[in-house]
């Protein structure tokens, strides 16, 4: 495989499909509107799907036995800066997940947006190119590019597609986000101006003054955790979620709220060691504040979509709690977390959207013996419900016990109280989570205008069992992500805890 | 050759589930009901193999076979795998015996039942990830099976899911089971720090040099063992419904009565105690856990014994007096008779199973009533159901001839546990007295509350004529307010055929009667026959070291010597309580209900189950709602946001209309505008930077 610059490759080929569109669109006549329509959302498929085999090629090729970068790629760009390509054991995982997330949230879509289909199936191939690129790049510019030019298609995505009060949700969306961005950027500027380099291998090895690490690591959080998102920045993820579309809240929940965990560990750790074993002990203060707080929010919540977005949080929480433990399980189970989120989180907003593209409603109250007329709904709801309380056979499981017994023997701060508090969620979840089941899907029907609702169709099921494979074999055998994963995170511990002295 | 047997053992009834739940519909219930049952009787059959071969055939040495990986983090290792030993042997048998036979009862139990694969598929989960709790090699794998029970059990609680209140029971059943799995979690962290391992096999050895240090958990430094065994009780409190965790159980009747019997009588409640017994090297040396162990079960046994006193759901009765039975187990092995529990957890498999299978003939019977105050006088009707269930109320309240030790089942683990209690009371732990005391007293309650069950429904007047009886199930919200009073809850009465004239009492089809026929076998000679083997002469060499015993803990052997008055206690007691129930509910029948009516202060007590669902209603439930609502509603909203963002935009509506575009809905243009400037900036900056 050497000499084919694979990750430009899967980076870019959704650009592809991007252009194709707007070629039909471009020399379509009037009247072809339906026909634009149509071929919009097969070439998007086929383009993610095409983006999806180089993928699995790209990670069939991996080698997970080493844990430093490879398939790297390098171009001298302009102005001294470079164009740097390359994954590790950490974030090659990711972009197999957003490229196995793409094709399933333009086939979600595939009915229930019918307007302006070519500009929303571009504006979902931009994102897919922005998602891979913050996970392939090994540049900090290049990084913050692609961190950044992710949320304009995410906005549009909101404001053109989404619900009735999508302008507050991305007013709200674009506040906070701003916010992190300019103290990303400052600190970003004075690394490089300081290292005199952006290349992030050669930033991981650079030894930044402990003093200067906090100002730095700070800086980083701010973006980090507004992404994440962490308490107490996450109150505009309920919104944005709610005003998106079903495919949007996917892509939301599944790949750009891993983006701040990722952050964390391709940034915070191993450039700022020292300021991250100092401010573990607020992260793992956070973490559980996220937990305990927004699970009893979640449990009180009368819109589903809204509770599925605070139960998110609630699981966040475990992650961030889990990179800074500082040894393997806790690493290792907030990267296998934040991958099985992104299945099992998915597939629920998913669930949201069947039920939203029949009734157009997401009130819980509206619903109630779903059960009754669509037993196989009911079915995959459930699995994903067990999936969401960290059932074991389900991927959840695997990353709340990991990060759990992580933070338990944390090396810095109270890691025992931080599990003693974390483990609470473990009873939280199965709270908010089976009552929202229970009143959406047992009991009679009641409301006479559920009467004619019809269970799940074909386009609906092969949505869901590339989900529901996913998330039991991983929860059955979690090898899968932690064989990949083991070499590059025990690296970063190593290093971790060698420069913290931890 | 044993790898592929056990593979079977196990996953057949995974097999049965999946072929049931998956295609139930395609193939159709008959297909569905034979494939489960089928595979359910052969697991059976290999686990009588395994059992027999374990203890005394050619597999000697216990030994484990690996299937492939779970879980592998660093020392965190964990393999999906099957222990064979004397321990999981037992419990196989126990199990996959009452398991099959409940299968083959829900046959005639469920025939009206529209939804029969589902419910099959159900039964068979339940049982494929009991046994994998049963055989686990590691914390994960005990962990898998934990909570793969917990689920079926939430699945088939809710089983009726059209029932409000089946649901709420489901729910529930789940919520308190993962109160415990929150100890049980804390548990397994707190051994793998200690030990850095989680399998079973690596740190049993290790735990010795373990006594007597200390380790610090949150602010304060503990007694290592005591930690690890008391968080790993809390898990077993909440799986075996003990005090304080027991809440869900009696709820857990909403389920259909083959349910009752298998999962929350036999089987899934017993685990709690398994895993106590198969932890004994951990417990061994975690005298300040045993000492909790102990005082819950005892609590509970008394506890539970008193209110079953007074219910007048069949279902609810024999519910409490399971709670109370497994506490009898929980002190047992508190002081030390590990050997005792797992006897008693193994004849109260039989007998329990019988009395709720029993109860469910006798539901069936009446056409899904369950409420004993219309029941009476079944005795001639159904005689089948009431030589079994007599059968069963013998073995429960322990009767038998001592000297010549002769008796059913539950007189010998019965004995063996009180004699076990009060041989540590003996040997210096004087909570062992504690617990002999209280569990005669309530051996006494057991015999008159078991007695009182089967007089008030086989004996007497028939209190089920056209104007005591209406139809099926309208008495769930009879004259009780709150939720948490109701006390009979009827099953749905799907008997589309019975008119309104059919109100005569059936006996059941035999496809119902063989598996209480088999069962009141095992519940009359499962005592006499295994006494030597788990408790007796012979507990060395049957057991092989699956449970282990400290160097000082002798209690077993103690107990064949405790005094004859000690001996004899308990007995007496049942036979007090079984004459007490014969005059008030035989010679001067009435005279209990009167009693009910006049409702003295601890009748009322003992009656709403000393108030626990009232006080966690107004503390956990009530507190949890109004939190979420203040964090939500004051912390978000409030404060989060109004300081956050509707902040900004106040103060920038403030500052003029020059700011106004920040509400507006040309927002993404300037996020672009942004955007681009950021870059500019950037492109600026590096130019500087780099020359």
């Amino acid at each position: 495989m050497t000499g084919i610059p694979i990750l430009s490759a899967i980076t870019f080929a959704p650009l592809i499909g991007v252009l194709a569109i707007l070629v039909l669109r471009i020399f379509a006549r009037p009247g072809d509107e339906d026909a634009v329509k149509r071929n919009s959302r097969w070439i998007a498929l086929w383009t993610t799907l095409a983006t999806l085999a180089l993928s699995i090629l790209m990670v069939a090729g991996f080698d997970s036995s080493n844990p430093g970068f490879q398939f790297t790629e390098s171009l001298p760009w302009f102005a001294g800066a470079s164009y740097r390509m390359g994954v590790d054991g950490i974030s090659v995982l990711f972009v197999l997940l957003t490229a196995f997330l793409m094709p399933l949230c333009i086939a979600a879509s595939w009915k229930s947006i019918e307007d302006r289909v070519a500009e929303y199936m571009i504006a979902f191939l931009v994102l897919e190119v922005t998602m891979i690129g913050v996970f392939c790049t090994l540049d900090l510019i290049q990084f913050y590019i692609f961190f950044e030019f992710g949320l304009i298609p995410m906005f549009l995505i909101i404001g053109i597609w989404g619900g009735k009060n999508k302008v507050y949700a991305a007013y709200k969306f674009f506040l906070y986000t701003l916010l992190g961005s300019v103290l990303m950027l400052a600190a970003i500027l004075y690394m490089a101006a300081v290292a005199g380099t952006t290349s992030i291998p050669e930033l991981m090895a650079y030894k930044f003054a402990p003093g200067v690490q906090i100002w730095l690591f700070l800086a980083f959080f701010a973006s980090f955790a507004v992404k994440m998102p962490m308490w107490p920045v996450h109150t505009w993820l309920p919104d944005a979620h709610v005003e998106a579309p079903t495919a949007g809240s996917v892509i939301l929940a599944g790949i750009l709220l891993k983006m701040g965990g990722y952050g964390f560990l391709r940034f915070s750790l191993p450039m700022f060691p020292h300021a991250s074993s100092v401010f573990a002990p607020m992260v793992f203060g956070l973490s559980v504040i996220a937990i305990i707080y927004t699970s009893l929010v979640a449990f009180r919540q009368t819109d589903i979509k809204k509770l599925i977005a605070y139960s998110s949080v609630a699981h966040m929480g475990f992650v961030t709690m889990g990179i800074f433990s500082g040894n393997l399980l806790g690493v290792q189970g907030a990267v296998f977390q934040m991958i099985s989120h992104g299945l099992v989180s998915g597939a629920l907003f998913l669930c949201v959207g069947v039920v939203y593209d029949r009734m157009h409603t997401r009130e819980i109250a509206f619903y109630g013996g779903l059960v009754n007329r669509m037993p196989w709904y009911a079915a995959v709801f459930m699995l994903f419900t067990m999936g969401n309380v960290g059932l074991p056979a389900t991927s959840g499981f695997v990353g709340e016990i990991l990060t759990m017994t992580g933070v338990y023997g944390a090396s810095w701060g109270s890691g025992t109280w931080t599990a003693l508090f974390a483990a609470t969620g473990v009873i939280l979840s199965a709270v908010y989570a089976l009552s929202l089941y229970r009143r959406v899907v047992f009991g009679e029907i009641v409301n006479p205008k559920l009467a004619g609702i019809t269970d799940l169709d074909w386009r609906e099921v092969w949505i869901f069992v590339p989900l529901i494979i996913g998330t039991l074999v991983l929860g059955i055998y979690p090898h899968l992500v932690l064989g990949v994963t083991q070499a590059a995170a025990e690296r970063l511990v190593d290093a971790w805890r060698a420069a913290a002295g931890g | 050759m044993a790898r592929l047997l056990l593979i079977t053992f196990i996953a057949g009834p995974l097999l049965g589930a999946l072929i049931a739940g998956l295609s139930g519909r395609r193939i159709g219930d008959k297909a569905s009901m034979a494939v489960t049952t089928g595979f359910l009787f052969l697991s059976c059959a290999i686990a009588w193999f395994t059992f027999y071969q374990v203890t005394w055939g050619g597999w000697t040495q216990h030994f484990i076979v690996e299937l492939f990986p779970f879980i592998t983090v660093g020392d965190f290792q964990s393999d999906w795998a099957i222990r064979v030993d004397t321990l999981s042997a037992v419990m196989g048998v126990v199990v996959t015996t009452v398991s099959a036979l409940v299968h083959l009862y829900s046959w005639g139990y469920m025939a009206d039942d529209p939804d029969k694969p589902r419910f099959f598929a159900y039964l068979s989960l339940f049982t494929f990830a009991m046994l994998m709790l049963v055989n686990a090699a590691d914390f994960m794998q005990l962990f898998f099976g934990w909570e793969g029970v917990g689920l079926a059990s939430y699945l088939l609680i809710g089983f009726w899911f059209k029932k409000p209140t089946a649901s709420a029971a489901a729910i529930k059943a789940f919520v308190v089971n993962r109160v415990g799995d929150f100890g049980f979690a804390l548990g397994i962290m707190t051994v793998y720090w200690m030990f850095h391992t989680i399998r079973f096999a690596e740190f049993f050895p290790l735990i010795a040099a373990k006594a007597g240090t200390t380790w610090h958990f949150a602010a304060w430094d503990f007694s290592a063992l005591d930690l690890a065994g008391v968080f790993l009780f809390i898990g077993a409190m909440g799986k075996s419904a003990q005090f304080f965790l027991h809440t869900w159980l009696p709820d857990a009747m909403e389920g259909p009565t083959p349910v009752s019997a298998l999962i929350h009588a036999a089987t899934m409640v017993t685990a709690g105690v398994y895993m106590v017994c198969l932890l004994s090297p951990l417990y061994e040396y975690a005298p300040g856990a045993r000492g909790l162990v102990i005082v819950i079960g005892a609590v509970t046994s008394l506890f539970a014994a008193t209110v079953a006193l007074t219910q007048n759901d069949i279902k609810r009765v024999i519910a409490y007096s399971t709670c109370s039975q497994l506490g009898y187990m929980f002190f047992a092995a508190g002081v030390g008779a590990y050997q005792s529990a797992m006897f008693h957890l193994f004849t109260h498999a039989f007998f329990k199973a019988l009395l709720f299978l029993g109860a469910g003939s006798v539901i069936h019977a009446m056409h899904h009533e369950q409420d004993m105050r219309k029941m009476g006088g079944l005795m001639k009707l159904i005689p089948v159901t009431f030589a079994v269930m007599t059968i069963g109320t013998i073995a429960i309240t322990g009767l038998g001839i001592p000297g010549v030790e002769l008796g059913f089942a539950g007189f010998y683990s019965k004995d063996s546990i009180l004699g076990a209690a009060f041989a540590s009371g003996v040997a210096g732990q004087p909570l062992g007295y504690f617990a002999w005391v209280v569990g005669v007293f309530v051996a006494g309650l057991t015999s008159f509350y078991s007695w009182r069950l089967a007089f008030f429904t086989f004996n007497g007047h028939a209190r089920w004529g056209h104007d005591a009886h209406g139809h099926g199930h309208d008495h769930a919200h009879d004259d009780h307010a709150s939720a948490a009073q109701l006390e009979t809850h009827s099953e749905p009465d799907t008997h589309a055929d019975h008119g309104h004239g059919d109100h005569k009492p059936h006996e059941s089809p035999p496809v119902m009667l063989v598996p209480l026929v088999v069962l009141a076998f095992g519940a009359v000679f499962a005592g006499w026959f295994f006494f030597r083997y788990f408790v007796g002469e012979g507990q060395e060499a049957f057991w092989k070291g699956a449970i282990f015993n400290g160097a000082h803990n002798h209690v077993l052997e103690a107990a064949e010597h405790a005094p004859m008055w000690a001996g004899l206690s308990p007995l007496i007691a049942a036979i007090v309580g079984l004459l007490v129930a014969f005059y008030m509910y035989i010679l001067r029948e009435g005279l209990g209900a009167r009693l009910a009516a006049r409702g003295g202060p601890l009748y009322t007590f003992f009656y709403n189950k000393w108030f626990f669902d009232e006080l966690y209603q107004a503390t956990f439930v009530k507190g949890a709602k109004a939190l979420g609502d203040l964090f939500w509603k004051g912390g978000d909203q409030k404060v989060i946001d109004g300081l956050g963002p509707n902040g900004v935009s106040w103060l920038a509506a403030q500052f003029g209309k020059g700011l106004g575009w920040l509400q507006s809905g040309y927002i993404y243009t300037y996020a672009f505008v942004m955007l681009i400037g950021v870059a500019g900036l950037l492109t600026f900056a590096l130019m500087t930077l780099n020359r």
